[in-house]
């Protein structure tokens, strides 16, 4: 089986077909963080497509200095946050209320999160109902690893913000998945604050 | 150092390896505290986790992409033709323009030579 690299070299070289095999390779990986970005499906098939075509026009750009993959994170980052700011955008557009309705999207409800059984469950609903721009940060830092450097260039938003939003996400997620701390949470052994 | 400010900073040292001694200090001795912690690193491993299960998208969905590069690369192409073929256009008009250019010097100084002769004549 022909490796990565020699695909990727193969389509630097205007090798289409090699191309087509790092998207059958790679498909499932960059829709499943296209869908935690956007948090629906249908806006993770828009953003992974569009991804996919802004790696095919970029791909001479790619030197090689991190592995294809992060460099396809990095893209599909970028992707889904042009596509949400342009969605706020069109929503915030007062002549929209002359179009059709747009499609209702399912939310997750919170009781959803408590009833999932599997603690992986409830964290990927709870990241589902995360606002998105805590969400994005969260979801880059926390599930895929990119440094807060990456985030805030694919993001548009400086390092100080980057920081920020993955704080207040933390804590609404803890908040989402085992109550507010303030509350004492569902698994705490004591409840009363005292000072140390 | 209260429970309650340990619990805003939590977040933010769970996986940071700057130390915090008053913090570190407080989270020793406060079962509630350790527990909050231990919380954190439980959620924060459980998104590690959520990294390695991969969502399979809806059938046809891989070919939709696919094509969609295809009529990229096909307008890519037409494109590029399109340039070449400009480009040839432009070439040839250019090179009238200076043979043309050239003959219309070429009458003139043979015209001014030939008054020239006359004159001396």
């Amino acid at each position: 089986m022909v490796g990565d690299t020699e695909l990727v070299t193969a389509a630097q070289a205007g090798d289409r077909e090699a191309f087509d095999e790092l998207v059958r390779r790679t498909y499932s990986d960059t829709f499943t963080l296209a869908r935690r970005l956007t948090g629906n499906e249908e806006d993770a098939r828009d953003v992974t497509q569009e991804a996919y075509l802004r790696a095919w026009r970029g791909i001479g750009k790619f030197r090689g200095e991190a592995q294809f993959s992060t460099w396809l994170y990095r893209i599909t980052a970028n992707a889904a946050n042009t596509h949400l700011r342009r969605r706020r955008r069109l929503r915030a557009d007062p002549l929209d209320e002359f179009n059709d309705p747009p499609e209702p999207r399912r939310e997750v409800q919170p009781a959803e999160v408590v009833e999932a059984a599997d603690l992986l469950d409830r964290v990927a609903a709870a990241i589902d109902m995360l606002p998105e721009k805590l969400r994005q940060v969260v979801v880059l830092r926390d599930v895929y690893g990119l440094s807060h450097e990456a985030i805030g260039e694919e993001l548009g938003i400086s390092v100080t913000a980057a920081k920020v939003r993955l704080h207040r996400a933390r804590r609404k997620l803890h908040d989402a998945v085992y109550g507010p701390a303030d509350a004492g949470g569902s698994e705490s052994e004591e409840g009363s604050a005292h000072a140390v | 150092m209260r429970c309650e400010e340990v619990a805003a900073l939590l977040p933010e040292l769970v996986d940071t390896n700057t130390r915090h001694l008053s913090v570190e200090r407080h989270v020793e001795t406060c079962l509630r505290c350790q527990a909050e912690l231990a919380r954190y690193r439980k959620l924060l491993r459980a998104m590690q986790q959520l990294r390695l299960h991969t969502l399979e998208p809806a059938p046809g969905l891989i070919a939709e992409t696919l094509t969609a590069l295809a009529v990229e690369g096909e307008r890519r192409a037409a494109r590029s033709a399109l340039s070449g073929r400009r480009l040839a256009y432009a070439g040839a008009i250019g090179g009238t323009a200076v043979a043309a250019g050239a003959a219309t010097a070429a009458v003139l100084i043979a015209r001014s030579r030939t008054r020239r002769l006359k004159l001396a004549s």
